[in-house]
């Protein structure tokens, strides 16, 4: 069989390699390449994080603010001046400096202003069309979005919909997962290697294949518009978390088991005592795993709780506020801050635990 | 390695191979009693619902009228050939597929291959922040970009027009929304990028040496040693991508409130597949759908795996 081959000999004609050609010493190359790809870098990370300024800046702007060309929360700026509301210009002053003043008295070719910082002055005469001018703007940002909507979209209720969900399914799927984990790892089960393949191969099976008799189940036992089909199936453990447990037990030395059953321990007692002590790490990546997956999940309870807005997780909910609110983009994003800002606060939080399920997955040395 | 490696090389690494008799059918029972969750579960809610769901494609079964069911033969199967929806998802799949499936798999390689550069600075700081996103929950995303695409509000748009492009309106378009739903689901690529990232990590650093006595540059290197070496990691990203692929949902019925529009653009397979068996409630013809997606996943995925022999790197030579 071929495999993709591992060339490590280059033709050796082309030793001259291009460092003796360039000027530069390796120390300075070195420094360059360092400068150049961290450039490139900022330059990618900013594509990358730039929507969430797009959405922090779009959540703290009214409908106006939106129409106009700033990208900060701004607003044309005003005073009060003799009991009148003026309006603030950007006004180029004859010592070619710009300066904010309000017009006081508008007329075709020369106007009055008033300096807003110095109101008890005199009115300054301004010569040209006041309205060729731009307007000044403020800083002005609509903090009342975020009550708003807050209470449109019952955050708290989501919320608590969400983890509750999450929570009773990591509880299955940890449980469940880490006694199937422990019994692939270390029993002698008949037919195990063929039991475990198509453990394995129900990553492939889609889930659309088992739906709609699943469905009709559930529908016949009363859970439909319930939390259950969002939970039970998990205590039946899954092929990935399994995979990643049995990886993870797999490092565990046998030796201290067999010490333990030595000692007179029972299977059970051994996975207490002695594997999972060791496994923690692995038990959490399980666990935010399944929590980032209840987060996100959609399909199914759109299925069982289309009826039941007062059960939905988040997904579902913001999705219904957002076939409403279509035309109130601030709330939209104020909605998504609001909805990221707990995953993203925990991940910063405990990344390392966030990122270990990967590690574990186990690319090999 | 990956999953399906393991899973073929698990009896190389069979467990208790030495000790038999009886211990070792009592330590089986515990191994069985330990495996139970699984079995019953993939008894109960993988194996029945699959033989209940291809039974069903032979009747016209609607949940709104469960005593109506009556077999119908083939109908539903000669339905799929006249079926315009169909079609349609089809088509719209496809489409999506030829553009979505080598950004699913180049995107991953090119982020990991920027984190993995020698050269680069605050390598934890990227790291962390490009796989942040992962953790944004998909209606945020999309309520985000689909903002930042929006024909006239959209920072894209107006970005573009500082250099008077005129921007579309992306996901009003037939031909604009796909490029605008990879957009929405690019901040997904976290666990695919830090996997590839950890593949390259991995890679013998005695193989660069090598390679540099050679006189071998970037890009050499990159081809003849990193990317094979990575295959195995492809390999897995491509197999997730196309059954995910075929599954994609969320993010367009979104975007299109489960319409399909613009057009029948976003009508995916599995949002044609939803509106059957779940709106209509016509869940004969919606199983028939079902094993169809799954005929086709089987293909695509057996395809890969017979295609690995040619391009995926096996460490210890042939099998």
């Amino acid at each position: 069989m071929t495999n993709a081959q591992v060339e490590t000999h280059a033709p050796s004609s082309e030793v001259t390699s291009s460092s003796t050609k360039s000027g530069l010493s390796k120390r300075s190359r070195d420094i360059l390449a360092g400068v150049v790809i961290t450039l490139i870098g900022l330059a990618v990370l900013i594509f990358w994080l730039i929507p969430f300024a797009y959405m922090v800046t779009t959540s703290l702007k009214s409908l106006e603010q939106m129409q106009n060309p700033r990208i900060l929360p701004e607003s044309p700026a005003t005073i009060e001046f003799d009991g009148k509301e003026l309006e603030v210009y950007e006004v180029p002053m004859p010592d070619g400096s710009m300066q904010e003043l309000a017009l006081f008295k508008p007329g075709r070719e020369s106007s009055l202003f008033v300096d807003p910082n110095n109101l008890s002055a005199e009115p300054i005469e301004w010569e040209g069309r006041w309205r060729q001018l731009d307007p000044a703007y403020h800083l002005d940002f609509q903090w009342q979005n975020y009550p708003e909507a807050w209470k449109a979209v019952e955050f708290p209720l989501l919320v608590r919909n969400t983890f509750l969900i999450a929570l009773f399914g990591i509880i299955g799927t940890a449980l469940s997962s880490t006694l199937v984990a422990y019994g692939f790892a270390r029993f002698p089960i008949p037919y195990k290697n063929t039991l475990f393949l198509i453990l394995i191969s129900t990553i492939v099976l889609p889930r659309q294949v088992t739906l709609i008799p699943t469905y009709i189940i559930f529908s016949r036992l009363g859970w439909v518009g319930t939390w259950l089909p969002l939970i039970v199936p998990h205590f039946f453990a899954n092929a990935y978390n399994v995979f990643l447990l049995r990886q993870y037990f797999l490092t565990v030395p046998k030796e201290m088991d067999e010490a333990a059953y030595i000692d007179g321990a029972n299977p059970l007692r051994v996975l207490w005592s002695v594997i999972l002590p060791q496994s923690w790490p692995v038990i959490i990546a399980v666990s935010i795993s399944h929590l980032i997956f209840a987060w996100n999940d959609y399909f199914e309870p759109l299925i069982y709780l289309r009826a039941r807005p007062d059960l939905q997780p988040i997904s579902v909910g913001i999705q219904e506020f957002n076939f409403l609110y279509s035309t109130r983009p601030e709330l939209l994003q104020a909605t998504s801050l609001l909805a990221l800002i707990i995953p993203v606060v925990a991940f910063f939080l405990a990344q390392k635990y966030f990122m270990q399920g990967i590690v574990f997955t186990g690319v090999d040395k | 390695m990956t999953v399906f490696d393991e899973a073929r090389d698990l009896d190389v690494r069979g467990e208790r191979r030495s000790e038999r008799g009886s211990l070792e059918k009592q330590m089986g029972r515990w191994g069985l009693l330990f495996i139970s969750p699984w079995l019953i579960g993939f008894f109960f809610l993988t194996l029945l619902p699959m033989a209940a769901s291809f039974a069903m494609t032979f009747t016209n079964f609607n949940v709104t009228q469960p005593d109506a069911i009556s077999f119908i033969g083939l109908d539903n199967y000669r339905r799929l050939f006249t079926d315009s929806d169909l079609r349609a998802a089809l088509e719209a799949t496809f489409k999506f597929f030829l553009l979505a499936i080598p950004i699913s798999i180049i995107q991953p390689i090119l982020m990991a291959g920027l984190l993995n550069a020698g050269a680069l600075r605050g390598r934890r700081f990227f790291t962390t922040l490009f796989y942040m996103t992962y953790m944004v929950p998909v209606v945020s995303a999309i309520l985000i970009w689909g903002g930042m695409l929006n024909g006239q509000t959209g920072w894209i748009n107006r970005f573009l027009a500082i250099f008077g492009v005129n921007g579309p309106d992306w996901l009003k378009s037939t031909t604009w929304v796909y490029p605008g739903l990879i957009l929405i689901g690019l901040w997904g690529v976290g666990n695919a990028m830090l996997f590839t990232f950890i593949g390259m990590r991995n890679v013998p650093h005695e193989l660069y040496e090598a390679a540099e006595v050679d006189g071998a540059g970037y890009l050499r290197k990159t081809w003849n040693i990193t990317l094979p070496l990575i295959t195995p990691i492809i390999f897995y990203n491509l197999v997730l991508s196309v059954i995910g692929l075929f599954q994609y949902f969320t993010i367009p019925y979104i975007v299109s409130r489960g319409t399909g529009e613009p057009g029948n653009a976003t009508l995916f397979y599995n949002i044609h597949f939803y509106r059957t068996a779940f709106r209509f409630q016509d869940m004969g013809y919606g199983a028939t759908l079902a094993w169809l997606l799954f005929a086709i996943v089987m293909i695509f995925t057996l395809l890969i795996f017979w295609s690995a022999r040619y391009w995926v790197y096996s460490p210890g030579g042939s099998e």
